[in-house]
């Protein structure tokens, strides 16, 4: 590991001025999960790390008037375990309690997660399929960035790098919604996904689809959300061949690489079959 | 390369440590302290080898830099389970922790590489459930991996610990 300056702010706005100071060569630092494995294999070189844990507000998760609010510092442990969370969509909670080991958990935060952008990763698959939006501030700039245009390319977001996320903000679900997370684990329980789907679908009285939403992830260099499938199920009975369509059509819209968990056209095969079982499950 | 000094409170005493401060807990636990205890593993984060506990907390000492920690904070290691003069009366024995005593007297240590940080993770968990399940126990030590045990004694001699305590 290379050496570098750490700089421990006690607000958001500190730290963001300090960003601010000279973003291209200042690395944050949630959990340190991700970042203390990347600089210990000298992949990456920061000069400064600003460690943001004192910055006690981001951690805090609360319902909000348009929904619920998920602070960036929250552990996904935190998260698993939140009232607030599991009140919103169980499926979300059981999200986070699918991520790694406890260890892990406990220590690694949703900021963090999605700024690091594996594709692999469990949390960002439910929150694309509940329409997350991300908060992100800088010295001078906030915005909201919807999480399908956050991520951006492989351990690549649109975050400048002078921004902070501070938030993700999720709108509240249509009335009688279902969600589900599906991790498929073919090698151990605390390994990443191979693949991972998330649904949430509502029907009306008649028993026809109003929403739907589909997201994958493990299935391409992004986590994904399959679209055509999504429209292919509305205004439909969620029946046995409204179901295979979409998984096909959720399974043609993979883009998957081949890796230790499996080549990519078993990814795909597998992407339909994990969505059609997620589809039965919320249907 | 520029030292810096650390205030570290390890197994109930203040240190000063001149650490660079790019290294990890794990690191100058081991190289600075020499408490080498606490087991170098994957460094990746996945087998738990380096469980300490942090204000009674387990945590990954390979994915924490000491500069992470409050100045008051309180790491424990495998060697601070012990109690040293605490043996039989009038002796200067050392008194294992009774998650040590059954761990040796039910074979959850066999290679032993593993066994540090899984006393550590068991220490956290009786510290705050005194009286687990098989499944709160199981859940506790998921973030350690064990090549040798199967799992089944050190499952044994967490509850054989709890009971005794
Ligand atoms: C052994 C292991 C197993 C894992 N298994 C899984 C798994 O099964 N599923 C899964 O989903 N994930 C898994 N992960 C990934 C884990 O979830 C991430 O490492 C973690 O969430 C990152 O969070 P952190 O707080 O530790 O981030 P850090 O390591 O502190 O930071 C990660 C990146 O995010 C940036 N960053 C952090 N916070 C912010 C912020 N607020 N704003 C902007 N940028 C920020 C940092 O600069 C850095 O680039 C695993 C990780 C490990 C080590
Ligand atoms: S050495 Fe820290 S988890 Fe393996
Ligand atoms: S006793 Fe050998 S790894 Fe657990």
């Amino acid at each position: 590991m290379r050496p570098f300056d750490y700089l421990e702010p006690e607000t958001l706005d500190e730290a963001l001025a300090l960003l601010a100071d000279d973003p291209d060569d200042t690395l944050v630092m949630a959990g340190g999960t991700a970042i203390v494995i990347l600089m210990k294999q000298d992949l990456i070189r920061p000069a400064r790390v600003i460690g943001l844990r004192r910055i006690a507000p981001l951690r805090a998760i609360g319902a909000t008037d348009e929904g619920l609010r998920l602070g960036a510092l929250a552990t996904h442990g935190a998260l698993a375990r939140s009232p607030e969370v599991r009140g919103h969509a169980a499926a979300l909670a059981s999200t986070f309690a699918a991520v790694a080991t406890v260890r892990i958990r406990e220590q690694a935060t949703l900021g963090g997660n999605l700024a690091h952008a594996d594709p692999a990763q469990d949390p960002p698959v439910t929150l694309l399929a509940l329409d997350g939006v991300a908060v992100a501030r800088s010295k001078t700039r906030a915005r909201r960035i919807p999480l399908d245009a956050l991520f951006v390319d492989l351990f690549e977001t649109s975050l400048e790098p002078d921004e902070l996320l501070v938030a993700v903000e999720l709108p509240r679900l249509p009335v009688g919604a279902r969600a589900t997370y599906k991790k498929f684990l073919p090698a151990t329980l605390d390994d990443y996904a191979t693949v991972s789907v998330a649904a949430v679908v509502a029907t009306d009285a008649t028993g026809a689809c109003t929403h739907a939403r589909i997201a994958l992830g493990g299935a391409g260099p992004v986590p994904l959300r399959a679209r055509a499938a999504e429209r292919s199920l509305l205004r439909r009975r969620l029946d046995d061949a409204a179901i295979r369509e979409a998984a096909a059509l959720a399974a043609a819209a993979t883009d998957p690489i081949d890796d230790l968990r499996g080549s990519a056209e078993y990814k795909r095969a597998m992407a339909g079959v994990w969505t059609a079982r997620a589809l039965r499950e919320v249907a | 390369m520029t030292k810096e000094l650390l205030q570290l409170r390890v197994n109930g005493e203040s240190h000063t440590v001149a650490a660079e401060p790019h290294h990890t807990l794990l690191e100058v636990l081991r190289e600075e302290l020499q408490l080498t205890g606490t087991k170098h593993g994957c460094e990746l984060g996945e087998c738990g080898a380096c469980t300490v506990l942090v204000d009674g907390v387990p945590v990954l000492s390979c994915l924490t830099l000491p500069a992470q920690l409050d100045d008051r904070a309180e790491v424990t290691t495998v060697e601070g389970l012990a109690r040293a003069g605490e043996g039989a009366p009038g002796s200067d024995a050392t008194m294992l922790h009774p998650l040590q005593t059954a761990f040796a007297e039910e074979g959850a240590a066999q290679c032993g590489y593993c066994t540090p940080g899984m006393l550590m993770a068991a220490k956290a968990l009786l510290d705050t459930n005194p009286r687990p399940s098989r499944d709160e126990i199981a859940h506790a030590i998921s973030g350690n991996l064990c090549r040798c045990t199967g799992y089944t004694a050190i499952y044994e001699a967490i509850e054989k610990a709890a009971q005794a305590r």
